[in-house]
């Protein structure tokens, strides 16, 4: 199984073993049992993506109105992103520097929560979850207040000349970054988390009888051990980050749209949908060949 | 030396505080801001303080409106992406069948692809078949991604039940049906309630996915964006604030429950549900 799919459990224990079949009654039940789920996903998850993949290739020169004809017109993604490739660029640009800074937010968060937090373990671990308990939009609104130009954090930055008397934050790409580290923070740490609750403090006690520095136990013992944890976090952040265009659109300015804006755009306002489909199609491609180098690197075969 | 000392022993949990703080922060302004009353429509800055606004949470009907058709798209999704998943999660863990593997593949990929990409796909599919798009529409999307979240949940909590309880029952000469009513279900429970408010809450709060399939039909998410280009009427944090008070109410409600029947279970459930928990 994948590890992604054990992410919400904080116990990722394997499942045992299912029992053997019992009799001619039981062969049919599990597919009965799978059938309704099973059909809603292909029809409504599975077959969409067959769709879109067509509308990639339908006459760019149709429109909504007088219908598309499909015409394999492959020359729609070069065009698609000879034109936006910037967006493009620019989506796994932040959405790379944003895993970065959760990395270096949400593992001293994990590990503190499973190792130090002793009795105060839970209540963390609600402060972490808390914020998804209200609106995502709602919650990025609030950003635009925190970030805004006569807010207590641009004067505060202002004093100590960290930004220039007229700097600023808002509808900068510094506040998109941040709105999505923001957003997606809880995602890279709960399976963090759940794979660093395991580990054994002995073992690290161990390393530390053993002579090596708090840097090597943390090399050599912590970080391999909470690499399944660690792989599934940062892809649960990064995969939806590369995706949105809320942060974007909210604390940005159309200089830092991500593709997910103009996907929306082609989709919703400009009704170019040859486009839209053609980038959609693109940026799914892209995220899985980074996710399938990344996997290859990290070099664990328990993921996919 | 003490200091210093104090701070190598410390500083990660002071670090986590830090991002603690980080992410709690706009939860606070969200909160504060509901007793705003803002100096024009498109400030954002703390101006005055209000009771208005929860008082009259109400007075931009139109956001009151998309709250209930929220609250009805999510309430339909979840029972049909629960049901939907629970069958599926009690396949997957008490049977053995052939196409294990592509089952598992079709629940996990939905979890993997961004929204942007399901969002547009089906929005695709619904115009080349000529399906007009609204409420019917959100529900079928937003059963879509629930269900893998749902199946997974549940998977977790039957996977880590002791099967010893259920032979138990049948050696009492329980029937099937009742086996499954008075000692599976029961212990189940817990998970599938669980699937269901994920399931809640992530069709509650979608937006990128619903965008797309909404047609003229607008949820609550879809009201903020909308009125996020107008200007937000202060009322929008009120819901923002009434949500996430009702979330942290359950949750706390739940850790209590959790205690008491901790306290009060007979011997065998408390020995299953330490068993449950530790892991192997």
């Amino acid at each position: 199984m994948t590890a992604l799919a054990h992410v919400p459990t904080s116990t990722g224990q394997p499942a045992p073993p299912p029992p053997p079949p019992r009799g001619g009654r039981h062969r049919l039940l599990p597919y009965l049992l799978l059938l309704p789920g099973a059909a809603w996903l292909l029809l409504f998850f599975a077959v969409p993506l067959f769709q879109l993949a067509a509308a990639s290739l339908y006459d760019p020169a149709g429109s909504l109105s007088t219908g598309y004809a499909l015409t394999w017109a492959f020359g729609n993604y070069p065009d698609a992103v000879q034109a936006y490739w910037p967006q493009l660029g620019r989506s796994f640009l932040y959405a790379g520097i944003a895993l970065v800074l959760g990395l270096l937010m949400g593992y001293p968060l994990a590990y503190a929560i499973a190792q130090k937090a002793g009795r105060w373990k839970n209540l963390l671990l609600v402060c972490v979850v808390a914020p998804m308990f209200t609106s995502f939009l709602v919650r990025t609104l609030a950003w635009k207040t925190i970030l805004s130009d006569n807010g207590w954090l641009v004067g505060l930055l202002r004093d100590v000349h960290l930004l220039g008397p007229d700097g600023r934050l808002l509808a900068t790409p510094v506040a998109v970054v941040l709105g999505l580290t923001y957003n997606f923070l809880p995602f890279l740490v709960l399976p963090l988390y759940a794979s660093l609750e395991r580990l054994d403090y002995r073992l690290l006690e161990a390393a530390g009888d053993l002579y090596a520095s708090p840097v090597q136990t943390f090399r050599r013992v912590t970080l391999p051990l909470s690499m399944p944890g660690l792989i599934a976090g940062t892809l649960l952040f990064f995969i939806p980050a590369t995706g949105d265009y809320i942060n974007a659109e909210l604390l940005g300015t159309p200089n830092e749209y991500m593709i997910g804006n103009v996907i929306d755009s082609a989709f919703l306002v400009r009704l170019d949908y040859p486009q839209g489909a053609a980038l959609s199609f693109l940026l799914m491609a892209a995220i899985l060949a980074v996710v399938f180098v990344y996997l290859r690197r990290a070099g664990t075969e328990e993921v996919l | 030396m003490k200091v210093s000392r104090w701070l190598a022993d410390h500083w990660v949990m002071g670090v986590a505080l830090l991002v603690l703080g980080y992410l709690s922060l706009p939860i606070a302004v969200v909160a504060a801001l509901s007793f705003n009353r803002p100096s024009s429509r498109l400030s954002y800055d703390f101006n005055e303080f209000t009771l208005d606004n929860w008082r009259q949470p109400c007075a931009t009907s139109d956001m009151c409106d998309a709250v209930v058709r929220s609250v009805q798209i999510g309430f339909i999704a979840t029972v049909v992406a629960t049901v939907l998943g629970t069958l599926m999660a009690f396949a997957l863990v008490r049977h053995r069948f052939t196409g294990r593997s592509g089952i598992n593949v079709l629940i996990f990929l939905p979890m993997a692809t961004p929204e942007l990409v399901m969002g547009t796909s089906l929005l695709a599919l619904f115009v080349s078949a000529g399906v007009p798009q609204g409420f019917w529409t959100v529900v079928i999307a937003h059963v879509m991604f629930c269900v893998s979240f749902v199946v997974v949940t549940v998977k977790a909590r039957l996977a880590g039940m002791d099967r010893r309880l259920e032979e138990a029952a049948a050696d009492l000469y329980a029937s099937p049906w009742q086996t499954f009513r008075l000692v599976t279900l029961p212990l189940v429970l817990p998970g599938i309630v669980a699937a269901a408010l994920l399931a809640f809450s992530l069709s509650f709060d979608d937006f990128i996915i619903t965008n797309f399939n909404a047609g003229t039909t607008v949820t609550f998410p879809m009201y903020v964006w909308g009125a996020a280009q107008r200007g937000i009427p202060p009322q929008v944090n009120v819901i923002g604030t009434a949500m996430f008070a009702i979330a942290l109410l359950l949750v706390g409600l739940s850790s209590l429950r959790g205690r008491r029947a901790r306290r009060h279970t007979l011997p065998v459930a408390a020995a299953t549900g330490r068993r449950a928990k530790s892991p192997s």
